[in-house]
């Protein structure tokens, strides 16, 4: 990291909105911090082009009232994150402002909150000993926060090798506390306490190794589990119209994916939505630990009110503290919803600084800047031979809903997973809107992720999910030739196809994100339905008239439902599931 | 607009274009206000000396030595109980005739809530109109459009909506309103004898365009002195979304800034979202509703306005006429309300969620039971159920004049599904069927 020495100072010589050109006195570095200074307030700001003694900032706030020639303080620093016990829980803007620490009803402009907390004591147990040689990243000790146990590592910007000289004993300390010394390899001893900084637009490095994923992350949604699976570590994104439903699916991944730690990054979205996981998350259970999601939880928000150079900030920053908490080991799963509006937000500044527009007065280099994002999501080797990992899942939101268009385009080049949201399914309340053949997942072609499926699921996982595929693709095409033909224009065993995909439909692909049962389904009832409906596609029945059969599997898919609806193996289960077996009896050719 | 003893008088205007004006001046703020020749102007860029300004009614007539006043501040309105009852233009002066307001003054367009500082909605507002409360029901602090081609009644629905829903306040901002839409709402709310508890802010189609981009700020800001300060239950009228946003590529345009889809100017979506954002509901019983108007051209949903609203609000309101019935219907597929399942089965009865969609489902089948008749195709006795149980449900549900509470909306549903279906073709959770399907008298 370059440091200017003496602090530069500048003066604000221009104002169109949140571009501010600043007339400066020394050196700045692109992407600088500085603060105007306006009456009693700091308006945060970030360098973003520079020509002769003019930088370009962007101000993180509303620029009302603001004058030329009102003075301005460069930091020498590009925007940072502060990384410590104490983030988890939090809700933070996009800038790691806390923003329960916020003073009135209102965000005041120029109001910056400390992210941690200064006086807090946390229970550390040293992991180092003392003569042992780290490098960044590198585990000293270990808090608890809630419940999971928070690494001090050696900070990220230190390079080299470090040999431990002390660390604190087990006890009670504040972040500022020195819970070690370090001497590098010069000889120069350094004191640590529990925080260090970094700048979110730089990825963290700290790791061995990053492999190509090859584990399963469940998330409880059976048309991405079973059909369209996203991997430990992997990558994903979520295109769909307005009110196809995003959001809704992004909150189910929250609340019921297999993750130490979920970053919710709200970006440039409704400041409701945020209220929603902060007023319930707190309330619900973590299935898989019994403590309560808020525990493992953090909030980014930078709702579409707030200022717009914030929401590019906002991105970044989750994905810094993502990667803080993956180098502790810890599975991660990060969601962004949306990376349009980030998108928006880099087109409303470059349109402001008239730079040349490429497609939809998106900026030109909008996939390189997609594809770098994404590729700080993975799967890693710590260089003490633990793993951690980031999942990440954007939305986008693509204008009109065609997705010919440079976000999402982008986005498909960069991202391994693609949950297509279909319009046409969401007017028919065919939730998740997921099209589950327009979509796909690279990784289930993953000889490692195949592997993993037949060792931990079932030695026929593959060929399962590929004819569940094949059945939903026939039942689509005899669909399009009973609605050319007619109902009586084709034989019988086309609408018997046809309803057979409609099971594989209604049971497996849709599911109620609203049901406090069906909303989140583990592998063992996935794998057990999707044999069951696999079971209804291999036996042959008996039908007299096309009409017949339409009644037939509605019955079917009724029962089938019910049984999604009740609690795995419960008796009601059990009871519906005698009656779907009584009903294929009914028909049934033996 | 009186100007103060001490204010300098420039007069020296450098430049002029259509919508805005420029000239040398120092110590101005950004976003200040400004009056030119009489005419209220606002600064939209500073470049060192060089001032831009743009004024609201246009620059028709602007002559270089024209007389221009700094005003010191951004744009305000001043707020008080005095507002209560009172009809305004853009600008917050009055227009029915009464005196002036003495309260205090607020910058209007304003700073965002804290998201934390929000609460959760949970309020049902019922309308009586089965279309919205059954499928799409409200809740306070909520924002919601309705999307209509512009021969849809949607005043007359919308103006029905606000006396119904109980509000302390209702805030109309009138944008491009015609004079006569104008009169009705004055009228209906003086019928409805509710004057003494609706402001309204009110651009019509006779003023300038551009003059409409305070409309919703004024309105919000009265809002937010209602809900924050006196706890208000606040509702906001915005009718039309549409006209406000040609007024904003109209400005973005004279000043050459780089259009993007639909010559929208690229920030359409934070303009809009800084807008719908400010409903909000607060712990203490203040809230702030908005209901808009996003009038459609030929029923597209895809031109860049209605999308970018799509996007911002929680759900939208379709209306269509259904030529079956011949009555305005609340379009089940294409309508939403995002925040329904904050109270429909928790604030209503447990089994709305279920029964809203199973109706919604079968009306789908109706929908495709008619393409093939239309491709003439025989019906199956399923098809010929579905598209009875369609116009019944249309008619004694999704049209408009439908005025009763939601447990009869309800039981009407449970009826309709009996008269034409077995429980199976219905797909209900079994314990919902067993407590209210209608049992054979
Ligand atoms: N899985 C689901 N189950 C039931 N309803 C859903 C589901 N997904 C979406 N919806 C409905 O669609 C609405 C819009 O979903 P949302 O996720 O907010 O859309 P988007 O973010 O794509 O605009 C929700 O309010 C809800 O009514
Ligand atoms: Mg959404």
């Amino acid at each position: 990291m370059e440091k200017t020495n003496k602090m530069t100072k500048g003066k604000v010589a221009g104002i169109i909105a949140n571009l501010v050109f600043v007339e400066v006195d020394g050196p700045v570095m692109q992407n600088e911090i500085c603060y105007i200074n306006l009456d009693e307030t700091k308006l945060m700001a970030e360098v973003i082009k520079v020509m002769g003694t003019q930088a370009y900032v962007q101000v993180f706030e509303s620029t009302r009232g603001l004058k030329v020639n009102n003075t301005v303080d460069f930091t020498g620093h590009m925007l940072e994150v502060t990384l410590g016990p104490g983030i988890l829980s939090k809700n933070f803007d996009g800038l790691q402002n806390d923003l329960d620490k916020m003073d009135g009803v209102f965000l005041k402009r120029g109001e910056h909150t400390n992210p941690l907390e200064d006086d807090k004591k946390w229970e550390f147990k040293p992991v180092a000993k003392p003569g042992d040689v780290l490098e960044a990243g590198g585990w000293l000790g270990e808090v608890k926060e809630n419940w999971m146990p928070h690494k001090i590592m050696i900070p990220f910007k230190f390079k080299g090798k470090y040999t431990v000289k002390t660390v604190a004993q087990e006890g009670e300390y504040t972040i500022h506390d020195k819970i070690a010394v370090v001497t590098d390899e010069n000889g120069k001893d350094i004191d640590l306490n529990m925080i260090q900084k970094w700048p979110v637009k730089v990825a963290i490095k700290a790791y061995k190794e990053k492999p190509r994923p090859f584990k399963l992350l469940e998330t409880g949604v059976r048309v991405i589990d079973t059909l369209n699976p996203i991997a430990e570590g992997g990558t994903g994104f979520i295109p769909g119209p307005f009110g196809t439903g995003k959001t809704v699916l992004q909150h189910a991944l929250s609340k019921q994916a297999e993750a130490d730690m979920i970053i919710v990054a709200a970006c440039g979205e409704r400041a409701n939505e945020v209220v929603e996981i902060f007023t319930e998350f707190p309330e619900l259970d973590d299935p898989r630990t019994g403590r309560k999601l808020m525990e493992r939880t953090t909030i980014i928000a930078n709702t579409s009110n707030m200022p717009v150079a914030a929401r590019e900030a906002s991105v970044y920053t989750a994905m810094t503290l993502a990667e803080y908490y993956r180098a502790m080991g810890l599975k991660v799963l990060l969601l962004a919803d949306s990376t349009s509006r980030w998108a928006q937000a880099l087109r409303e500044m470059s349109n402001r600084m008239e730079e040349l527009p490429g497609q939809d007065a998106f900026p030109m280099d909008l996939p390189a800047i997609i594809s770098n994002f994404y590729s700080r999501a993975g799967f890693t080797y710590l260089s003490n031979g633990e793993s951690g990992s980031i999942t990440f899942i954007g939305t986008v939101s693509p204008a009109g809903g065609n997705l010919k268009e440079p976000v999402t385009e982008s986005t498909k080049k960069a991202a391994r997973c693609f949950y297509a949201l279909s319009q046409q399914r969401a007017d028919s309340k065919r939730y998740p809107a997921i099209d589950a053949l327009d979509s796909y997942s690279k990784y289930a072609e993953y000889p490692e992720l195949e592997e993993y499926f037949r060792e931990n699921i079932d030695p026929e996982w593959p060929e399962k999910i590929r004819l569940a595929r094949d059945i939903l693709i026939r039942s689509r095409e005899v669909s399009e030739q009973i609605n050319i033909l007619g109902d009586d224009g084709v034989p019988v065993e086309y609408h018997e196809r046809f309803w057979k995909g409609e099971v594989m439909d209604f049971v497996i692909c849709q599911q109620d994100a609203f049901d406090k049962v069906d909303c989140s389904a583990s592998l063992d009832r996935q794998k057990y339905m999707l044999n069951r409906v696999l079971d209804i596609y291999h036996t042959t029945f008996n039908f007299e008239s096309f009409e017949d059969v339409s009644t037939y599997f509605k019955r079917v898919i009724n029962t089938m439902k019910q049984m999604n609806y009740a609690v795995f193996n419960s008796d009601k289960y059990n009871e519906s599931e005698k009656e779907l077996n009584s009903i294929i009896e009914e028909r049934k050719v033996a | 607009m009186e100007t103060k003893a001490f204010q300098k008088i420039y007069t020296k205007i450098t430049q002029i274009t259509k919508a805005t004006c420029s000239l040398k001046a120092t110590g101005i703020g950004y976003e200040e206000m400004a009056i030119v020749n009489g005419r209220l102007a606002q600064v939209v860029k500073i470049i060192g000396d060089d001032v831009t300004l743009q004024i609201f009614s246009g620059t028709e007539g602007i002559p270089t030595n024209a007389e221009v006043v700094f005003l010191g501040r951004p744009p305000v309105l001043k707020v008080g109980d005095e507002l209560s009852g009172r009809f305004f233009n853009a600008y917050g002066d009055p227009i029915d005739g009464g005196p002036s307001i003495e309260g205090e003054e607020r910058q209007i367009g304003g700073p965002s809530v804290n998201p934390v500082r929000r609460k959760q909605p949970s309020e049902f507002i019922p309308t009586g109109i089965a279309g919205i409360d059954l499928n799409n029901a409200l809740v306070t602090g909520q924002k919601i459009p309705f999307f209509a081609d512009p021969d849809q009644p949607f005043n007359q629905v919308m103006s029905m909506v606000a006396l119904r829903a109980d509000a302390d306040k209702i805030i109309l901002g009138g944008m491009g309103l015609t004079n006569d839409d104008y009169l009705y709402y004055k009228n209906v709310f003086d019928n409805a004898g509710a004057l003494d508890r609706i402001i309204s802010f009110v651009n019509t189609t006779e003023d300038p365009p551009v003059e409409r981009i305070l409309v919703p700020d004024m309105a919000l800001t009265a809002a937010e002195y209602f809900a924050v300060d006196k706890k208000q239950k606040v509702l906001v009228l915005l009718t039309d979304m549409t006209l406000y946003a040609d007024a904003l590529s109209i400005v973005s345009n004279r000043m050459d800034q780089i259009p993007s889809k639909d010559s929208m100017p690229g920030s359409l979506y934070s303009d809009l979202a800084k807008i719908y954002e400010k409903a909000v509901q607060f712990p203490d019983g203040g809230s702030i509703t908005i209901i808009a108007v996003t009038t459609l051209s030929g029923g597209d949903i895809t031109h860049a306005i209605p999308d970018n609203t799509g996007y911002i609000t929680e759900g939208q309101l379709f209306l269509r006429k259904d030529t079956d019935i011949g009555k305005v219907v609340v379009d089940p597929f294409r309508s939403l309300s995002r925040l329904k399942q904050l109270v429909i089965g928790k604030k209503t009865r447990a089994d709305h969620p279920q029964v809203m969609n199973a109706a919604i489902r079968l009306y789908a089948d109706a929908a495709n039971a008619k393409t093939k008749q239309e491709n003439g195709f025989d019906l199956t006795d399923y098809d010929e159920r579905a598209l009875k149980f369609a116009k019944d449900y249309s008619d004694k549900l999704l049209a408009i004049d439908v005025n009763v509470e939601v447990d009869q909306m309800l039981s009407t549903s449970w009826n309709l599904f009996s008269e034409h279906f077995e429980p199976a073709e219905v797909g209900i959770k079994q314990e919902f069927v067993d407590q209210f399907w209608p049992k054979e008298s």
